[in-house]
């Protein structure tokens, strides 16, 4: 996994409450037994017309000014519904790196750590200012600094944000989470040791 | 100390807590669907890992398999990879495979439960969100993602951080036609799809403790509607009852010996939580979800919302845009609501108990014409022969209603069974969101007596008015 440290990009709004992960990635892209390319279909039935091909002009996203994101702007609940780790890895191969929510569902929140994209949490009122600022500057950009957790806005105001150490280690450094736990190998062989002991007396 | 159900299993299962990382949480069980594992797979064979404990895991196949004939090839390619992939995986790795023609074959958190392969106590996980069915008997179980699952696959472990508990309470008797399906959609209503977020779930009360298993999974199936990763119910004498001559419990105890341990679980008398979430049985009316999020749901004597009278503006805008998608006018009576289509099933609704319960409502009527489709969908192969020993698939025929082989089917219409653009669906599976069964298609969540109801009216009906033929 690669590893995440400062990152500077453009960034796009998804005005929407309780984006689930069907929107993000729906079902029918679900039946490939691959993990990337996923870029085309992100948010696909609100991104193209019926015809699934022509860009849908009502897409905020898909305006010109916003392509080439690589932060996303969302609203409360971001990453609700199924599980599927497609939603996260549809988001990268689309280039985003990070994702800026009032809230995000537990299951999305972690896949995205594992796939290397940080998810920040912010008040609801600075996610409604940053929405503003978006649109009303083309171009508008943000710095993301995670070794000193804060958003650097244009003016070179920052917004300061929190993550748990571990999460934050782990992203600094791309680790491997499997590894990771491996280094932990005997403590598991203990405990299954200790457990059929308690079993068999 | 007092402890509650969820710091129970908690304990036991820590491998240990590292300095400043998360803990290590033993998994006990396992169980993996052709969806969400071929890359955790490919994840192990990349770096030359192996699966740590193949005995305590199980596959299944449900999210991609016909529901119609099973004897010819599958026709969609890339399903029929994945179906193979999965297969050739759990023999490389050698972990049991509940395959197409098994009949054992079903929707995992069908499958898991009837067979005895869920237990209180256990820690269970599963590449889905409906994971915490299990929750039901008492065992922390939960949805994860892929990376997860190679987690778990190469350590036996997950990497977890505790949860905050919430007790929701469920006060008072049901009344009659009031269902676990309106239960667990009105605490959805009323604590919004990210009210449980971060939580643990246990439910408890008395309506609770009245509840069959069945009834107790769907409640616990949807916990993951309400936000929270994990819903559980303290195991009793039903949870035992349930469990026992299941195929595939422990040998090498006596039954009697599962039971006490089992027992041993549950909640402490007096233990605490960080929050409690209240509802009273007797409050609670047949429920229709009138938009797309579970959260959009209302009693069937309501209507839909008036715009005007949403004070939030992030609301009002994702409850304007709902009413839009799903073709429906402000402040619409919901029992106005007219239906082209039907699905019964689901790991939400798809066990015996449910059929038997839209059974009762269908015998004797038939669909409205104006209903094109009705689907019965079993959530298992065992439960399907279960129906059919009962003569319900013959009720379900006789209504008009097609009778079909166990899977996923329309829940997320990842096979052949989709909705149509602009087809509007009665529906007992857990997700109303845009698109979920087919894109365009416009679902409303209910339990199986109101949407057998719907079927036979042709719109949303209050069940408790039902005229039952015996
Ligand atoms: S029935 Fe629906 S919710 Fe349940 S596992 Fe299948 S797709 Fe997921």
């Amino acid at each position: 996994m690669n590893p995440f440290t400062i990152h500077k990009g453009l960034v796009a709004p998804l005005d929407a409450m309780h984006v689930d992960t069907d929107q993000i990635i729906p079902k029918q892209f679900l039946k490939r037994i691959e993990r990337t390319g996923y870029e085309d279909v992100l948010f696909f039935d609100w991104r193209y017309l019926d015809d699934g091909k022509t860009p849908n002009p009502e897409f905020e996203m898909n305006a010109p000014r916003y392509q080439g994101a690589s932060i996303l702007l969302a609203r409360d609940n971001f990453g609700c519904g199924s599980s599927r780790e497609h939603a996260p890895w549809a988001l990268f191969d689309y280039g985003i790196r990070s994702i800026i929510a009032p809230s995000f569902a537990d299951i999305f929140f972690n896949n995205c750590f594992n796939n290397g994209m940080l998810p920040i949490r912010l008040s609801a009122d600075l996610v409604e200012e940053l929405f503003q600022q978006t649109r009303a500057a083309e171009g508008y950009s943000l710095e993301i600094n995670l070794p000193g957790q804060k958003i650097i806005r244009p003016d070179g105001s920052a917004i300061s944000f929190e993550i748990t150490p571990f999460l934050k280690q782990r992203l600094l450094n791309g680790w491997d989470q499997i590894g990771l736990t491996l280094r932990y190998e005997d403590a598991i062989t203990a405990y299954e040791e200790k457990r059929a002991a308690a079993r068999n007396a | 100390m007092k402890k509650n159900i969820y710091q129970k299993i908690w304990e036991a299962h820590l491998v240990c807590e590292p300095e400043g990382e998360d803990a290590i949480l033993y998994i006990d069980r396992h169980y993996i669907h052709e969806v969400t594992s071929p890359q955790a797979f490919e994840g192990l064979r990349l770096s030359d890992r192996k699966v740590r404990r193949p005995d305590l895991t199980y596959a299944t196949m449900d999210h991609n398999i016909p529901t119609t004939d099973r004897s010819l090839p599958i026709a969609d390619i890339l399903s029929r990879a994945q179906v193979e992939t999965l297969k050739k995986n759990c023999a490389q790795f050698n972990i049991e495979c509940f395959d197409m023609f098994d009949p054992r074959n079903g929707i995992v958190h069908v499958v898991g439960p009837e067979l005895g392969l869920t237990q209180p106590g256990m820690t269970i996980v599963c590449g889905d969100s409906h994971t915490s069915t299990h929750g039901a008997f008492g065992a922390l179980a939960h949805g994860i993602g892929t990376s997860e699952v190679e987690h778990v696959l190469a350590t036996q472990t997950l990497r977890q951080k505790a949860s905050k508990t919430m007790e929701v309470r469920i006060n008072g008797t049901l009344p009659p036609g009031i269902t676990s399906k309106d239960i667990v959609l009105a605490i959805i209503g009323k604590i919004g799809t990210s009210g449980g977020t971060g939580y643990v779930i246990e439910y408890t009360g008395e309506a609770i403790r009245n509840l069959s298993m069945e009834a107790r999974m769907t409640i616990c199936n949807m916990s993951i509607e309400a936000g929270a990763r994990a819903g559980l119910i303290s195991p009793d004498d039903t949870t035992i009852a349930f469990l026992k001559g299941r195929a595939m419990l422990p040998k090498d105890r006596s039954f009697e010996a599962l039971a006490e341990e089992w027992k041993q679980w549950a909640s402490d008398p007096g233990c605490s939580y960080d929050t409690l979430v209240e509802l009273n049985a007797e409050d609670i009316e047949p429920q229709v979800s009138w938009g797309t999020s579970p959260e959009m749901v209302g009693g069937i004597s309501g209507t839909t919302p008036v715009l005007a009278d949403v004070a939030d503006v992030n609301k009002r805008h994702a409850y304007g845009k709902a009413l839009e998608y799903m073709g429906l006018e402000e402040g619409m009576p919901l029992q106005s609501i007219a239906i082209d289509t039907v699905f019964i099933g689901s790991c939400t609704n798809g066990r015996i108990e449910d059929l038997r319960e839209a059974a009762k409502v269908l015998r004797g009527y038939k669909k409205a014409d104006s209903v094109q489709r009705a689907l019965i969908v079993p959530g298992s192969q065992a439960v399907k022969r279960q129906a059919e020993e009962e003569g319900l698939d013959r009720v379900f025929r006789d209504a008009g209603f097609e009778w079909r082989e166990s899977g996923c089917s329309m829940c997320l219409a990842m096979n052949d069974d989709k909705l149509a653009p602009g087809e509007r669906c009665a529906s007992t599976s857990n997700r109303n969101f845009e698109g979920r069964q087919g894109k365009g298609g416009r679902t409303h969540l209910v339990s199986p007596a109101m949407a057998a109801a719907a079927a036979v009216k042709g719109v949303f009906t209050d069940i408790r008015n039902w005229k039952y033929q015996d």
